[in-house]
């Protein structure tokens, strides 16, 4: 798979819902437009949610990748 | 743009940083905000305590009464343990129980045309939860002189009033004595004490105040501006029936007769609730 290139990236290990969105949101909101954030997350429901969550608020999920046995990455670019 | 919150604090507004309308940004808006409530009593108590909950950062509280049995029917800052103590000290603790982000100021004092403005004059919103003409008429002179926000309730019986006048346009808004020009007579219009009210109603105008403060805060949504709300309890109706701006009101018509405060008599009726 391709690389994606993140601008900035949150470790969201240990961390479960709504908080990985929640956390995953507030630093986005810091960001630029264009700007591509990284999540890791090890919570299943987790790596669903935060998609969903991000997109229903208009940003862009460019990836979701498992990397590992319960290990996922989520790539999103700050669209607005 | 940039906001720095504690873990403590992305737990507890974590429902509102979730709301596309709100978010990190909205919250941070909140806790930089400072509302000033009117009166610790039965509107002012859920007012003071959603805005506490939502992390309004500073809330100004006067009131210069105590607590008193017959105030605890509706009253929740305040509790059986607190009769006798000022009710801006019982609400104090009941909001710094809550939450210890909020920085409470209080006005153990009773408002008059000397001392008003200074009050009001930094915060960004104002409730009027008062139980009498004199202060309503008071306090939004003093709101239309600083062109502050003044969310206005009223509560009596089984009913509730509510509206936003929203000095900070004041081509747009109506104010308080486009209804009302001028005070009643003193003891033309009963006092709860004599007339009675259900405890619930002043919860429920009292939470749609905060919600209109909020509003206000955030920028989001349409506030009451213009239009007066009205609750019927015993029939769970509400009717908002549209304010208009009169040409001839003393205060923000074409031709002000009222250029500075004025302090009206109370009355004979001295009897507080």
């Amino acid at each position: 798979m391709e690389e994606i290139k993140a601008d900035r990236e949150l470790d969201l290990r240990g961390e479960v819902c709504p908080f990985t969105f929640v956390k995953s949101k507030l630093i986005i909101e810091q960001m630029n437009v264009g700007e591509v954030l990284k999540v890791i997350l090890d919570y299943y429901p987790s790596v669903e949610n935060v998609p969903k969550s991000m997109k229903d608020e208009y940003q862009e999920v460019l990836a979701v990748k498992q990397i590992g046995e319960n290990l996922w990455e989520v790539y999103i670019r700050k669209a607005r | 743009m940039s906001f720095q919150f504690t873990e403590e604090q992305i737990k507890r507004y974590s429902r509102h940083i979730i709301l596309p309308e709100v978010g990190g940004k909205g919250q941070e808006k909140l806790l930089k905000s400072k509302v000033l409530v009117i009166g610790a009593g039965g509107l002012g108590s859920p007012s003071i305590y959603y805005l506490a909950a939502a992390g309004v950062g500073t809330i100004g509280i006067v009131d210069f009464d105590v607590v008193d049995y017959s105030n605890l029917q509706r009253q929740i800052l305040h509790n059986t343990e607190r009769v006798g103590t000022p009710k801006v000290v019982s609400a104090k603790k009941t909001v710094e129980a809550l939450n210890p982000d909020v920085k409470v100021i209080t006005y153990n004092t009773k408002i008059n045309k000397d001392n008003i403005l200074d009050i009001i004059k930094d915060y960004d919103v104002v409730l009027d939860g008062s139980d009498n003409f004199p202060t309503r008429f008071l306090v939004n002179d003093a709101c239309y002189f600083l062109n502050k926000p003044l969310v206005s309730a009223a509560i009596l019986r089984f009913e509730g009033q509510l509206t936003v006048f929203d000095y900070r346009d004041k081509e747009k808004t109506p104010c308080y004595r486009c209804l009302f020009p001028e005070p009643p007579p003193p003891g033309l219009v009963p006092s709860c004490q004599e007339a009675g009210l259900l405890g619930v109603v002043g919860g429920i105008m009292g939470t749609l105040q905060a919600n209109e403060a909020l509003k206000l805060i955030l920028g989001i949504g349409e506030t009451l501006v213009g239009k007066l709300l009205v609750f019927d309890a015993l029939t769970t109706e509400f009717t908002k029936v549209k304010l208009r701006k009169d040409e001839k009101c003393p205060l923000c018509g074409k031709e002000p007769k009222i250029k500075e405060l004025i302090e009206y008599d109370e009355g004979q009726c001295d009897i507080r609730f």
